[in-house]
């Protein structure tokens, strides 16, 4: 079970702009470091994120290996209704994440 | 070269014992960073630090071993039992008549509860526990215990921080008491105070012991670095725990 | 190198060595902003990059972009490139509908000193970017 932090904020006013930030925790091997016996280290690395909000896109973002390992984004997303954000992250070797917070809209 | 260390020892013993507030000279590593890496530390929404504190706490609620406890059985909420604990670290040990780490201290106990468990390493389920017991801790000054038994192996400690080591030939006093505030090619030299660990470091990309960073530090200097969890280890963290006494612990901090 | 790969096996430390393939061309990041603009040709403005310009640390470095010469319902998407990576890409953002403010941050690696490049895919098909030098050392003691 891969270990997130999401900051978002657990209710908002109707038509603002809010931040979210989500951190992953993930090594985000680059597939470029050798090891001591002079292999490559395999890649390994989040390929995709993605945040939708009730169900519309928010975000997507195409993570490629220069970003740094436990991978950081800050977004922001336009409130609308109350409802449900969904994160999800893919990437190699089939690894999928996902996390889910409420928000209500005032 | 004897007269050096002499006159360094000197200088070393003519600070003040007690705790000193910062304005006494020293500064911690987080003066020398960034804004960013500082802004990084400063937040727990992006301290990633913060991953392994929310493991340890998992962790310190999961039942293990045979009967079935958890840290919690017998500390409760850690936000009580585990105040300032981590701030009196290295402490004497009675049962093994030595100091000990923080990390041997809860390798030990949960020792006791899974008797299979190795000795305790970097592996994630520890450094997150001391992660998060270090937490306890943060914003509290550092306080190493006054007890005389400690005396001998503080000294060690000191002893070792200021003996030229490896192929470089040089001590930890030379780069972080002599020349802190200098540059090592592009990056800062701090005074070297153990006040954030296990810090998160940039490196790294990951968490990491006081012991990983002083091992590698040797290898910096081409030393053979000392063994994990050896007993000269102990006595360096004892002597830097002296050294920073005072100093608000930052743990987990962010380093470069 | 060998001694200190000798050393670091006595010690029983691991070692990982940093590997520079062939370093990403001129050509390579040329070729990887047409990807993402289409052929567009690219104009400098509209965009902002925050980066420290001395970084403490290339393994992992906060980055902030953001538009603030366009609205944010203008802004399509934005993507980050680098000069001296062995590979050009860093992070592509694609906008949905519910996005917000066109304001974005993350961390990533520079291998070493260069340039980064943040590209902004209006919703009129145009393209704007920023270029900004970073300094990158490498780390004091590192295993």
């Amino acid at each position: 079970m891969a270990r997130t932090l999401i900051q978002a904020p657990s209710s908002v006013r109707r038509g603002d702009s809010f931040s979210l930030r989500v951190l992953l925790q993930h090594p985000m091997e680059s597939g470029f470091r050798v090891g001591a016996e002079g292999q490559v280290l395999p890649r390994d690395i989040v390929r995709r994120f993605a945040c939708s909000y009730n169900g519309e896109r928010v975000i997507e973002v195409e993570l490629f290996p220069a970003v740094a390992a436990n991978p950081y984004l800050e977004f922001s997303a336009l409130a609308s209704a109350s409802g449900t954000l969904s994160f999800v992250w893919e990437g190699d070797h089939g690894f999928v994440h996902r996390e889910q917070r409420a928000i209500t809209v005032t | 070269m004897t007269r050096w260390l002499l006159v360094l020892a000197g200088l070393v013993a003519t600070l003040p014992c007690g705790a000193e507030p910062p304005g006494d000279g020293r500064r911690s590593g987080f003066a020398y960073m960034g804004a960013s890496t500082q802004a990084m530390q400063l937040d727990d929404t992006l301290n990633p630090g913060m991953l392994w504190v929310l493991e340890g706490e998992q962790l310190w609620n999961r039942r293990v071993g045979a009967a079935g406890r958890s840290c919690a059985t017998c500390h409760g909420d850690a936000r009580v039992s585990m105040r300032a604990v981590a701030a009196r670290y290295p402490d004497f040990d009675s049962a093994l008549q030595r100091p000990v780490d923080l990390r041997q201290r809860i390798g030990a106990c949960r020792q006791r509860q899974e008797p299979g468990l190795p000795p305790p390493g970097e592996e994630q389920a520890q450094l997150s526990l001391e992660a998060y017991i270090g937490l306890q801790s943060r914003g509290l000054p550092l306080a190493p215990p006054q007890d005389l038994r400690l005396q001998t192996y503080r000294e060690r400690g000191r002893a070792f921080f200021e003996q030229r080591i490896g192929q470089l030939g040089l001590s930890c006093a030379d780069c972080h008491d002599q020349h802190a505030g200098r540059r090592l090619g592009g990056s800062p030299i701090p005074q070297g105070h153990a006040t954030g660990y296990p810090i998160y470091r940039l490196e790294w990309q990951g968490l990491g012991s006081l012991q990983r960073r002083l091992r590698a530090c040797m290898s910096g200097v081409r030393a053979e670095p000392l063994a994990w969890g050896s007993p000269e280890l102990v006595e360096l963290e004892l002597y830097l725990a002296w050294r920073a006494r005072g100093m608000s612990v930052e743990t987990p901090a962010v380093r470069p | 190198m060998k001694r200190r790969l000798l050393l670091a096996a006595a010690a029983g430390a691991p070692i990982v060595l940093q590997l520079r393939p062939a370093q990403a061309t001129p050509e390579a990041l040329a070729a990887a902003i047409h990807s993402f603009t289409g052929g567009t040709p690219l104009r400098e403005g509209k965009v902002r990059i925050e980066v420290a310009t001395l970084v403490d640390n290339g393994n992992t470095v906060p980055v902030s972009v953001s538009v603030p010469g366009a609205a944010p319902a203008e802004v399509a998407a934005i993507a980050l490139f680098n000069e001296r990576n062995p590979q050009s890409d860093v992070a592509r953002f694609h906008f949905g509908a519910l996005a917000g403010l066109r304001t974005v941050s993350t961390r990533i690696r520079l291998a070493t000193s260069q340039q980064l490049v943040a590209v902004a895919r209006l919703a009129d098909g145009s393209c704007w970017a920023q270029r900004v030098d970073v300094v990158v050392t490498l780390a004091a003691c590192i295993e």
